[in-house]
């Protein structure tokens, strides 16, 4: 019997620690000799902590699971092999699990990330092998083009053809880069893969050392994800002791060694010149391109740079061959992608599927609707760097082209869910605030620019809206794109440009007539009081802060728009449902 | 020790630069180690003292402006002292979307501090980042201290609150 926690930084958060320590305590106290087992997250984030039980009898999942949850599963499930029914984690939520594809993800949440071996156990290893001995370094990257592996961190760009270019680029030593700078605010598979499948990386990137004639690996990973780095630490120390990298890796003459950089935090670093600099230890700013990094990049030698998510897919891509990849997803975005489910969303977490699957089905079918059973908005996908896809596209498939055709990304697969709560020119205010602030202030269009669009946005969501501001924030957007050199900001106006196309009636209701329809910006909001319902009990009165709510006991309140603050305590006061907003 | 020559916190002992000399010695030849070395730096002090950043240029042959340069270009960096508890609000999209606005306004309220200040007593620092990448438990935090970092989720107006005043009662502090 096996029992294992999912330890990722997510499932900590949650507190798998307690439930760790739980389950241990109650395993020596019913003199149990059972050991708990760490496993990276299995994207299931919605039902953490999650505990799940091994034995002939099948694999048993408890989701949320407290100190008193971890007791039971030990004395019930564990001693007396009775699976405590009615913490275990529903059918419904386990259609979360089942109705994906794992590829790059098949390891996370069923192998301990900080031991070599069960990835080993688990064909680890067996692609490097099968490259180093059997495959030449051409035939290595045929295979990844009988694929169709596309990158999976943005463009989506041909990843042989980056192999391939950087193998033909003349260049005494060469590179090999994994980008885990994720910087995409509501994308976490990266995170996850490095936290929970450490070793599917590093072999994914030994191999493509030895397709383009690499020696040197080097990860870039967020400072912000301490965990990844540290297990990140861990396999590439116990790959190097087994021999899968260093010198003369499994005595075929190949050497190949990894080193970590950790990034310091600039979202401009994503792109992959300006990566190129943050790693010489200068400013992270980008340049331009042509010469490409498989040309001219980490100091100046060809180097190829990839996703960790495309490194992922690597060496499941060997084993099974690149026809197995490519018979998944659509005519030209192939195999799976992992996306980042989260927002107003009811199971929140990661889900790999093939490329062609529908948003919908993606929402509805795997993370179960929307919260509270609430009418959906729209997607944002791509983050910053993409747009919003509205409710009526939402059986847009997910691949390269038809995202782009819908007005966004692919980008690195973040998909966050909004509702009807959401005021989408507070969600343009809100990316335009990021990406003013990780302007790198190279280009004065991307530097100045998104700086003035966020000043109008500003005032929008403060009501100060002006007739024109819609036709300036496009204009000012279209300047952007042209005059920015890297995709920074050729994307940044994205998010106002896609909420401008698709919801022009929300950003009209703000100006024109000073009103916020989802009920988000404070300045636009009206309080009242129903004098039909308001039965004069004072509970609103007692929470006002400003006190602008007046009337007598037992007769209904009025409350003063000059003197009133709109922080909605008398809302969340009021039992009789008699605070409208507007 | 001597005083600090620096103007970050007047009366704090001066900084043991001697705590450098590892750094130096295995990056002085390393070309591209710039950040890598104020990495290590802050490290061991928490920031990045003047005085370090003037040995470090020397060890590394940069002129003092360039180095300011890298560490004012990333967010990481920080030239004045933390405070004991680090607290990183993540005001991250899925985060927002979730009300993370609303635990951030909680928590300037508690702390009277806003992001990137740090309290009198020196016991926070609240800083606003954009992603901790754990998103299906937003709105969250992480809290670093002491080279130990860990992540709070679910967080509401009242629970920030409480995760604060628990801190201020660790330490002995008055409740607000």
């Amino acid at each position: 019997m096996r029992v294992t926690v999912g330890m990722g930084s997510c499932g900590i958060g949650a507190g798998a620690l307690r439930a760790w320590d739980a389950l241990e305590a109650s395993f020596s106290r019913l003199g149990l000799d059972q050991k708990v087992e760490r496993v990276g997250c299995n994207g299931m984030c919605f039902d953490e902590p999650i505990v799940e039980v091994i034995s002939d009898s099948g694999h048993f999942y408890y989701g949320n699971v407290d100190e008193k949850i971890a007791e039971r599963i030990a004395s019930e499930h564990v001693k007396d092999g009775n699976p405590v029914e009615e913490y275990l984690i529903s059918a419904s939520d386990m259609d979360f699990l089942r109705r994906q594809t794992r590829v790059a993800l098949c390891n996370c949440g069923s192998i301990d990330p900080e031991k070599i071996d069960e990835y080993i156990g688990s064909d680890g290893y067996a692609a490097l092998r099968k490259c180093l001995t059997e495959m030449t370094p051409e035939q290595v990257i045929g295979e990844i083009k009988a694929s169709g592996l596309r990158g999976r961190g943005g463009a989506g760009f041909p990843t042989w053809r980056k192999w391939d270019a950087a193998r033909s680029s003349p260049g005494k030593t060469k590179y090999i880069i994994c980008n885990a700078d994720e910087g995409d605010p509501g994308a976490f598979m990266d995170r996850s893969l490095l936290e929970g499948d450490p070793n599917a990386v590093i072999e994914g990137m030994a191999i493509a050392g030895y397709a383009i004639g690499s020696g040197h690996g080097i990860f870039y990973v967020r400072a912000e994800y301490p965990l990844a780095i540290k297990r990140l630490e861990t396999a590439i120390e116990q790959a190097r002791l087994r021999g899968f990298i260093g010198s003369n890796i499994l005595g075929t003459g190949f050497d190949f060694d990894l080193s970590i950089k950790a990034g310091a935090g600039a979202f401009v670093c994503g792109e992959e010149t300006a990566l190129i600099a943050s790693l010489e230890g200068e400013r992270g700013m980008p340049r331009l391109k042509p010469p490409f990094p498989a040309e001219k990049g980490y100091w100046q030698e060809p180097t190829n740079i990839n996703n960790v998510e495309t490194y992922g897919n690597i060496s499941w891509i060997i084993r099974n061959g690149g026809a197995a990849f490519a018979a998944m997803g659509t005519e030209a975005s192939k195999g799976t992608k992992v996306f980042a489910l989260a927002g107003k969303v009811k199971k929140s977490g990661l889900v790999e599927v093939p490329m062609g699957m529908t948003i919908r089905q993606i929402i509805y079918d795997i993370g179960g609707g929307i919260k509270g059973d609430r009418d959906i908005k729209g997607v944002q996908m791509g983050g910053p760097s993409g747009g919003c896809i509205p409710k009526h596209l939402l059986d847009t498939p997910v691949d390269y082209e038809s995202i782009s055709k819908a007005g966004a990304i692919m980008g690195s697969g973040g998909m966050i869910v909004m509702d009807e709560d959401t005021c989408m020119v507070d969600m343009a205010r809100f990316f335009l605030d990021f990406t003013q602030k990780e302007s790198c202030g190279k280009c004065v269009h991307c530097r100045i620019g998104t700086k003035r669009m966020l000043e109008i946005l500003n005032r929008i969501v403060a009501g100060e809206g002006r007739e024109g501001d819609m036709e300036l924030l496009e204009d000012l957007g279209r300047g952007i794109i042209a005059g920015s050199l890297c995709g920074l900001g050729q994307s940044a106006p994205n998010p106002a440009l896609s909420t401008l196309k698709q919801f022009p009636e929300e950003y009209r209701a703000h100006i024109y007539d000073k009103k916020c329809p989802a009920h988000k910006c404070r300045p636009l909001l009206t309080y009242m009081i129903d004098e039909n319902k308001c039965v004069g009990c004072l509970a609103c009165v007692k929470k006002c802060p400003v006190n602008a709510i007046t009337g007598e006991v037992r007769k209904p309140q009025h409350i003063d728009p000059e003197i009133c603050v709109r922080c909605g305590s008398c809302e969340a006061a009021c039992r009789f449902d008699a605070v409208l907003v507007d | 020790m001597g005083q600090c020559q620096c103007e970050c916190r007047p009366g704090t002992p001066a900084n043991d630069l001697s705590l450098l000399d590892p750094i130096l010695e295995k990056y002085k030849d390393v070309p591209g180690s710039l950040i890598t070395v104020l990495q290590q730096t802050q490290g061991i002090y928490g920031y990045l003292p003047k005085d370090a950043i003037a040995a470090i240029a020397q060890a590394l042959d940069l002129k003092i402006a360039k180095i300011m340069g890298v560490i004012s270009f990333y967010a990481q960096f920080r030239l004045a002292p933390n405070g004991k508890y680090l607290l990183m609000m993540c005001q991250g999209t899925a985060c927002h979307v979730n009300g993370s606005e609303k635990v951030l306004e909680a928590l300037t309220d508690e702390l009277g501090i806003k992001p990137g200040e740090t309290t009198e007593d020196g016991l926070f620092t609240l800083e606003s980042v954009a992603c901790l990448g754990c998103c299906s438990i937003g709105p969250e935090m992480m809290i670093q201290t002491s080279g130990e970092s860990k992540v709070y989720g679910h967080l509401t107006t009242k629970s920030v609150r409480d995760i604060i005043r628990q801190i201020r009662r660790d330490h002995g502090g008055a409740l607000k």
